[in-house]
């Protein structure tokens, strides 16, 4: 059974070209990819990004029960802020990266990817100790703002401060009349925020903000460009740069393991274990030199050895680059390292490159 | 409905070829283009490199998608447009013009007559 958000009908009647996703009735572009992300980063593109999954954890000792179960530190954020965070098995490697929202020590709010809402919600169920999870995820909408112009256009709707709003952290408050959670994250590389709301009050939500961002060049973005502007930054995509193979540290994301942390963390030993040891491989940023665009499952060739594989490429519109990330052996992980990536049988040279890919201008 | 200009043959492929003196210009219609979203990347055949009518002569790819391109006739490859290297958008803006993939010395002239009248490209797009 295919899914729908509730701003389904709101994107056939913007036009929007419409693809399975997961399980999911999505988006996949509404004029142009490159447009779209495009507008994202010059202006302010808005994603219907409904299809997330939320868990919360409600009551003493929420932190605790939640911190247990992610890799980073709930305990070093302040009330209000909000931090990315594994989601991992005891090898290290990934259930699912998340977000994670502390209103409170007694109250954790959890955002989930679509793909494993029910996986991740069985996982926590099963591990949480003292406080259980609740799956919320059917309680909330979210739209994603994102863009230079997102925080302009987003206080023109609501009366909250949101210079008071840094990167990372959340209020609540009302936008266009729609009581919201109004968290300054997004995954993008562009400032902006992510709106939460119940999924009746979506659609008012959504095309309010079309409304008032008129002035802005706001454009509706679909999966598309989600996609080309998140590797532009080299954001991980579950399925794609990390897995339940891969660990955190190997894919470059040891600022979000904190080994130190009071309580313990499920995969911490194994994560301890594999940085005492050296890492065997590593994800990558890399820029082909060579013709082509790198995807999703490319070999990548060393002397003519298969020694890994692309995990998401894209030529990059803002960079004009045809570039990817990969899993290489740790020797070939150095900036500057040079491999092949294997398109149609033919090796094309790419080279590991400095990340994030786009940076501002 | 899509653009489908009266002087071309077309494939069930959504190719287009126009006859020009001896020789033939291969591109990808409006439909095709629409479709396959934002072109990013075309991958030409060499100049002299021969074709087969339904086989493959060259990759298409959009942010999104890789396809095949089929050539529509057999033949030789004559001229290809190099201008899709640098700008291959083109085919996104001028899919009968500017955009424009290759250009074939045919093995056998006849072989246009077996493709669809625009009429029956119309119809199988309506099908589609």
């Amino acid at each position: 059974m295919t899914r729908r958000t509730p701003l389904n009908e709101a994107h056939r009647k913007l036009g929007a070209r419409m693809v399975d996703f997961v399980g999911w009735d999505m988006p996949v572009q509404y004029s142009s990819v490159i447009g779209e992300h495009e507008a994202v980063r010059t202006s302010v593109g808005l994603f219907d990004v409904s299809h997330m999954g939320e868990v919360e954890f409600r009551g003493p000792g929420a932190l605790e029960a939640a911190n247990r179960l992610i890799s980073n530190d709930l305990a070093r954020c302040a009330d209000g802020q909000a931090i990315y965070a594994g989601l991992l098995n005891e090898q290290g490697a990934f259930v699912d990266d998340v977000v994670a929202y502390r209103f409170s020590p007694e109250r954790i709010f959890i955002c989930v990817n679509s793909s494993n809402r029910e996986k991740d919600f069985a996982w926590m169920s099963e591990h949480a100790q003292g406080v259980k999870p609740v799956d919320r995820s059917d309680d909330f909408a979210q739209i994603a703002v994102q863009g230079p112009k997102a925080p302009g256009l987003v206080q023109r709707l609501t009366k909250a401060d949101l210079s008071k709003v840094g990167t990372y952290r959340f209020t609540e408050g009302e936008v266009a009349g729609v009581k919201c959670i109004i968290s300054r994250t997004g995954y993008t590389g562009e400032d902006g925020f992510e709106l939460y709301c119940a999924p009746n009050d979506a659609e008012k939500l959504w095309n309010a903000l079309l409304q008032e961002g008129q002035a802005d060049g706001v454009k509706p973005c679909g999966l598309g460009a989600r996609d080309s502007l998140r590797t532009e930054m080299k954001y991980a995509l579950y399925g794609n740069d990390i897995d339940d193979t891969h660990t955190a540290l190997e894919a470059g994301l040891g600022w979000i393991v904190k080994l130190d942390k009071a309580g313990g963390f499920i995969g911490k030993e194994a994560l301890e274990k594999q940085k005492a040891a050296g890492l065997k491989r590593k994800l990558v940023g890399f820029e082909l030199t060579g013709s082509g665009v790198p995807r999703h499952g490319y070999p990548v060739l060393k002397d003519g050895q298969r020694v890994g594989e692309v995990t998401s490429g894209t030529m990059g519109p803002s960079v004009k680059k045809p570039i990817g990330m990969a899993y290489v052996p740790t020797e070939l992980a150095a900036e500057g390292s040079t491999f092949d990536v294997e398109i149609r049988g033919r090796p094309v040279s790419a080279q590991v490159v400095k990340t994030p890919f786009w940076k501002k201008p | 409905m899509s653009d489908i200009p009266n002087d071309l043959k077309y494939t069930n492929d959504h190719e287009w070829a126009r006859q020009q003196g001896n020789l033939v210009v291969v591109g990808v219609t409006s439909h095709a283009q629409e479709a396959l979203g934002d072109v990013v990347y075309v991958e030409l055949p060499k100049v002299g490199a021969t074709i087969t009518a339904g086989k493959q002569f060259g990759v298409i790819e959009s942010t999104k998608a890789v396809s095949e391109l089929f050539a529509p006739i057999s033949g030789k490859v004559v001229k290809i447009n190099d201008a899709l290297t640098a700008k291959p958008d083109t085919v996104n803006s001028d899919p009968y013009g500017a955009g424009w993939i290759i250009e074939v010395e045919p093995s056998d002239s006849k072989q246009l007559d077996g493709l669809l009248s625009p009429a029956a490209y119309a119809d199988l797009l309506k099908k589609s």
